[in-house]
């Protein structure tokens, strides 16, 4: 592939600083648009494979009946589409329009996909980067707190790790739910979009990520605790606090850091279930919407927005790599 | 099936040359950690009541009683009545099997679409290599949840779709678990000496690499099923996979949304019971992984 070949051919002939850097650069770039357009490719894919004639979904799904079309029927729908044209035409037209922001016409309500989109995925951006806020703070304050103590204590805190890590994300939301909206009545049972409504989402979100990456950071720390400079720092009289948050957080932040890219995809699928447990606006509802109706123009569109968020958040942990630990440049990853 | 990997590290090497006897299994079996035993007997429970569930309920799972809905536990409704008076321990037995199948599905279709893809990703040709690796990693920036509801949407929702959907969206990640036990196993010492022996391709693909390379496998499929069995439940949940009338498990849960704030218990024990059988599945796995591994527990 192309942007491997010149990831490489930096790191054979070393250039100057700069060049390498802005090489690396544009071919992780170059990797993020071939990224896209398989995605794209695969979507495309799937319409096309869907089961059924498109016209006839499309225009059972606009008018709520499940019935035979005729021909005529079909007809003005096929020239308004084009989905009697070949294939490869399509494919091409629907490049085009993605390209253009063009992601369909959503079938029922008739609006364009992207403006329901945008509609819904500011509440599904707030829930998840305020759930990724709470994960990490609850991680950190986990692992400082029971990480390289005693072992009854580090494999206390691993277990809780471990649990928490498995508990689905419904039936975790159901207790805080019952609990602390239902019997203590703290929080608004259906949370809607208020501010208030917001903590036990993200909380439920938060505690399974939590878990993964406390899992993941506490192996690293507790090699961390044992560092040299470290030790060297114990040995000046730094207190023991000090230590532990300063100096050996910072090389146990790397599998944490690269987890949250990941983990991004893990809160998605999270938010889709939480936020219909809670009953919050956001692209969950949209989406169990349309897997129930067949609207594949939607459900495409939202996997793409999903997938080109993931793919500049690819980008910038790669980047937040370079500013907690120097040593790792952006062409690191040269061999792939 | 999990004889050969308790036995220490040997376990991983070697294989089954080395047959354990009952006696040392049974002083292998003292050890085990109570946690350990716990969860093999949840699951040993789940899989009794999914071959004969009826030795294990007494009222049937569609019996339903006007007179007693929304139960309380009681003696004769261990774990109370639903909202037509059905049973819902019964419902709970009867509901085990499809869950348990449709984990099971699941992991067995995952793995099979993972293992090629993962070899295809580590062994030559190069060209191609690349080209799955790509795929792969693409493969893998889609939530697994989208995935399934994207394969559900193209399939249609039955349970053996759920089934489908779910283990084509877990498969990339043990593709790259695949991928890198191979890669892992092509540099090892012992594949060197047996290319330096002069056998030929086939014999050190088929008798070294791709042995070696699946073995560890094994119990992250057992993890697998644990998980496969919570997403098809939040599948179902949603409202997207198995429907009402069936007493599968996340169907229980889709069923009792609706009475969530009246009676709770509908909900939050079919709740339960997934937590508890993936917790088990995840433990038990968890423990035979570390001992096959060679590490202490």
């Amino acid at each position: 592939m192309l942007p491997m070949i010149t990831s490489s051919s930096v790191t054979d002939h070393g250039r100057g600083k700069i060049g390498k850097r802005s090489l690396a650069i544009l071919s992780k770039l170059g990797q993020a648009l071939i990224t896209l357009w398989l995605t794209l490719s695969l979507l495309f894919l799937a319409q096309v494979i869907l089961p059924g004639d498109r016209a006839t979904i499309y225009l059972n799904v606009y008018e709520g009946q499940s019935v035979e079309r005729t021909p005529e029927e079909l007809a003005p729908i096929n020239k308004e589409f084009g989905f009697d044209r070949p294939v490869l035409v399509q494919y091409g037209a629907y490049l085009a329009g993605v390209v253009k922001g063009d992601l369909g016409i959503a079938l029922q309500s008739r609006r364009p996909v992207s403006e329901l989109i945008a509609e819904q995925i500011g509440a599904t951006a707030k829930l998840t980067l305020v759930s990724l806020i709470f994960a990490w703070i609850l991680t950190l304050a986990w692992v400082i707190a029971t990480g390289g103590r005693s072992t009854l204590v580090s494999r206390f805190g691993a277990a809780v790790e471990a649990m928490v890590a498995g508990m689905p994300q419904y039936w975790l939301g159901l207790l805080l739910l019952l609990y602390f909206s239902v019997r203590l009545d703290w929080f608004p049972v259906v949370s809607g979009s208020s501010l208030r409504g917001i903590w036990l989402p993200a909380l439920t979100l938060a505690l399974p990520l939590a878990g993964f990456l406390g899992q993941a950071i506490r192996a690293e720390y507790e090699r961390a605790l044992q560092h040299p400079h470290v030790l060297s720092s114990r040995a000046r009289g730094t207190a023991d606090f000090k230590v532990r948050v300063v100096h050996a957080l910072r090389p146990a932040l790397i599998p944490g850091v690269t987890l949250s890219g990941w983990a991004f995809g893990s809160l998605v699928s999270g938010a889709v279930i939480v936020e219909n447990v809670f009953s919050r606006p956001g692209i969950g509802a949209l989406l169990v919407n349309a897997v129930e109706l067949k609207e594949f123009e939607l459900l495409s569109g939202i996997i793409l927005i999903v997938s080109l968020v993931y793919v500049v958040l690819t980008f910038v942990t790669d980047w937040l790599y370079t500013i907690i630990d120097p040593r790792v440049r952006l062409n690191y990853k040269a061999e792939s | 099936m999990a004889t050969p990997l308790l036995d220490g590290h040997s376990g991983l090497v070697l294989g089954a040359t080395q047959k354990p006897s009952s006696w040392r299994l049974l002083r292998e079996a003292r050890r085990l950690p109570l946690l350990v035993w716990l969860s093999a007997a949840v699951i040993f429970f789940t899989a009794w009541a999914s071959i004969a569930p009826g030795t294990l309920a007494r009222h049937s799972p569609l019996e339903t009683d006007l007179l007693n809905t929304l139960g309380p536990l009681s003696a004769d409704h261990w774990l109370g009545t639903d909202e037509i008076g059905r049973d819902l321990y019964s419902r709970l037995v009867f509901g085990a099997r499809e869950s348990f199948l449709i984990g099971i599905l699941a992991m067995i279709i995952a793995i099979v679409l993972a293992v090629p893809l993962g070899f295809l990703a580590s062994l030559p040709p190069p060209f191609a290599r690349a080209a799955v690796d790509r795929i792969i990693e693409i493969l893998l920036s889609f939530p697994t949840l989208l995935v399934a509801l994207l394969f559900v949407t193209i399939l249609g929702q039955s349970p053996f779709n759920v089934a489908v959907a779910v283990g084509i969206g877990a498969a990339p990640g043990y593709a790259r678990l695949v991928r890198g036990q191979s890669l892992l196993v092509r540099s090892s010492a012992y594949v060197e000496a047996a290319i330096a022996l002069g056998h030929t391709r086939a014999r050190v693909l088929f008798q070294h690499i791709i042995p070696n390379s699946i073995r560890p496998l094994i119990p992250v499929t057992g993890l697998g099923i644990g998980k496969a069995i919570v997403w098809s439940s939040s599948l179902s949940y949603l409202g997207l996979g198995v429907k009402p009338p069936s007493s599968e498990w996340g169907a229980l849960l889709a069923a009792g949304k609706v009475q969530l704030l009246e009676a709770p218990s509908l909900i939050v024990i079919p709740g339960t019971a997934v937590v508890l059988v993936a917790l088990s599945f995840s433990t038990l796995f968890s423990y035979i992984q570390a001992r096959s591994e060679g590490a202490k527990t």
